[in-house]
């Protein structure tokens, strides 16, 4: 347990010495959300309607501009092979990591998402859905995305690499969590989006790091 | 036979470009494909003569 | 249940499986040969016009089979994969990667002729139903897989790594399928299936099994003949490998 802590501690402390890759995640969704109402127009029914999709896709590629450098610092300078060998579970460790990709990504997204949605015209519940399932979406998000950062670690072109891989198993995620906040916009319950994505965070949250420690010693061999 | 004709075959009811369209293409690429692999397989047969060559150089020199 | 094991490592080493996958590939190949020409005949000459769609209806006796062996073939890999990782088998990461050109050229087959096919009957070359939207994301799924295990110079590690990332995206298939299908009936998409409105005459299912089966045939071909040549690239530092090439 202390292990855990020790290395959540660790990557948080190495983050805030360098904010400026947390701040650029954080513009990054700014702009983006920013640049659709000027490539579409700014009817305010229009931009209310495609809200929840634009919100979203900017939050899932905010957050995977980060994903390439979760492992890759460890890598080099041998951290993860100490990992590897540490009497602590890997998959326990690979968990620790992922916690603080996220405190230091998805929370923030998610805590920035009902500002942007001012921007859209998005009355204050659909803006609590939106948090709600951004906060839920972008942890599910970090542990499906370990897994691809850590297959790809190392290998030559891995981030656009790791955009092409991760895509595919993304879509459930946003399917759901732009679901729900749109079920909310019409007035429908989100209540099944918002199961089925806290579902599938559960059990991603169990297999994703056993699958990323798998990786990882794929990748150390 | 249910056709009155090579012609009236062609034609496809009208629907010829899109039928004979993708019967082409998967033709075109199942080609394709098996010109593909033959070249692969000269190539990895070349790429063992080479090493071959390489390890004789080796061990004569 | 020894021998069993020992007789079925013998023929999982490279060395051994190159001459057998060599005997064997012209059989698989004269198979889909045969049954290609059978469904096809079938498929023009035998089938009737349909009532509702005329004759571009017989787009579907190459556009299922290329979808469901576009499916299939994924599954192989998975299962290849599955294997490699319980018996560290190197020839399964091979046979894994000699499957994936096949899949992905069903997929992108796929998603042409399902567009030739919309084109005249529903007017559009796209549209997001499930099942075409879900072909749209496995063809991401095994360009990812190529594209990983081409980035990866070691062959070893690009086998493991593309094996993991091929059981992943297993995994997760029915998973997209499912949300896919949720998202296209909540936005009432168009509804397109294959046999929307009249059954199908026994003629054209038999015709598109015929095709199905050809193209079965003509990926385990392949897949055999690929095979070789990524074997002999591994090995070429082999003894076996140079007498061979000679």
């Amino acid at each position: 347990m202390s292990a855990i802590a020790a290395v959540l501690q660790r990557d948080l402390r190495l983050a805030m010495r360098r904010k400026s890759e947390v701040l650029t995640a954080v513009f990054f969704f700014v702009v983006v959300a920013s640049l659709f109402p000027l490539a579409i127009g700014p009817e305010p029914d229009m931009l209310r309607k495609i809200a929840p999709g634009i919100l979203w896709v900017g939050a899932l590629l905010a957050s995977l501009l980060s994903l390439a450098r979760l492992f890759a610092a460890d890598y080099q300078d041998g951290t993860l092979e100490q990992m590897a060998l540490s009497p602590t579970p890997m998959p326990l460790l690979v968990a620790a990591k992922v916690l603080a990709h996220w405190l230091l990504s998805g929370l923030p997204l998610a805590l920035l998402s009902p500002v942007l949605a001012l921007q859209f015209d998005l009355d204050s519940a659909t803006m609590w859905v939106l948090f709600t399932s951004l906060l839920l979406g972008t942890a599910l998000l970090s542990f499906l995305g370990a897994v691809g950062a850590a297959l790809t670690l190392g290998v030559r072109g891995g981030e656009v690499l790791l955009s092409l891989l991760l895509l595919p198993l993304y879509i459930p995620a946003l399917v759901f969590g732009s679901g729900a906040v749109e079920a909310q916009m019409v007035g429908m319950g989100y209540g099944a989006q918002m199961s089925i994505l806290t579902a599938m965070l559960v059990v991603a949250a169990f297999f994703g790091p056993w699958a990323c420690a798998l990786a990882l010693r794929i990748a150390l061999e | 036979m249910i056709w009155e004709s090579w012609d009236a075959f062609w034609a496809m009811g009208g629907y010829g470009p899109y039928v004979w369209g993708s019967y082409g293409v998967v033709l075109l690429c199942i080609a394709i494909e098996i010109f593909g692999a033959r070249a692969a397989q000269r190539a990895s047969v070349q790429s063992v003569r080479t090493m071959q060559e390489e390890t004789d150089h080796d061990a004569t020199s | 249940m020894e021998n069993f094991k020992i007789r079925w490592f013998h023929w999982a080493a490279p060395q051994t499986f190159y001459p057998l996958a060599g005997r064997l590939w012209p059989v698989f190949g004269l198979i889909a040969a045969v049954l290609a020409v059978a469904g096809l005949y079938l498929g023009f000459f035998v089938a009737p016009t349909d009532f509702q769609q005329g004759e571009g209806y017989r787009i579907i006796f190459v556009h299922v089979p290329v979808s469901w062996m576009s499916m299939v073939i994924y599954l192989a890999m998975a299962f290849w994969a599955f294997l490699g990782f319980t018996f560290n088998t190197r020839l399964s990461g091979m046979m894994t990667q000699a499957l994936a050109p096949t899949g992905a050229m069903f997929t992108f087959l796929s998603l042409w002729t399902g567009a030739l096919w919309g084109k005249p009957m529903w007017g559009a070359w796209w549209v997001w139903d499930a099942r075409l939207t879900s072909e749209l994301i496995l063809f991401f799924l095994y360009m990812g897989y190529i594209a990983l295990t081409s980035a990866i110079d070691d062959p070893r590690r690009a086998d493991r790594a593309g094996g993991l990332l091929a059981l992943v995206g297993a995994v997760n298939v029915p998973i997209i399928y499912f949300s896919v299908k949720w998202w296209n009936t909540l936005h009432q998409g168009a509804s397109v299936s294959v046999t929307k409105g009249s059954s199908m005459a026994q003629t054209m299912l038999w015709a598109m099994l015929l095709m199905a089966l050809a193209l079965w045939a003509y990926s385990i071909a392949m897949a055999l003949y690929r095979v070789r040549s990524i074997i002999l690239v591994r090995e070429r530092h082999t003894q076996w490998a140079q007498e061979v090439a000679a």
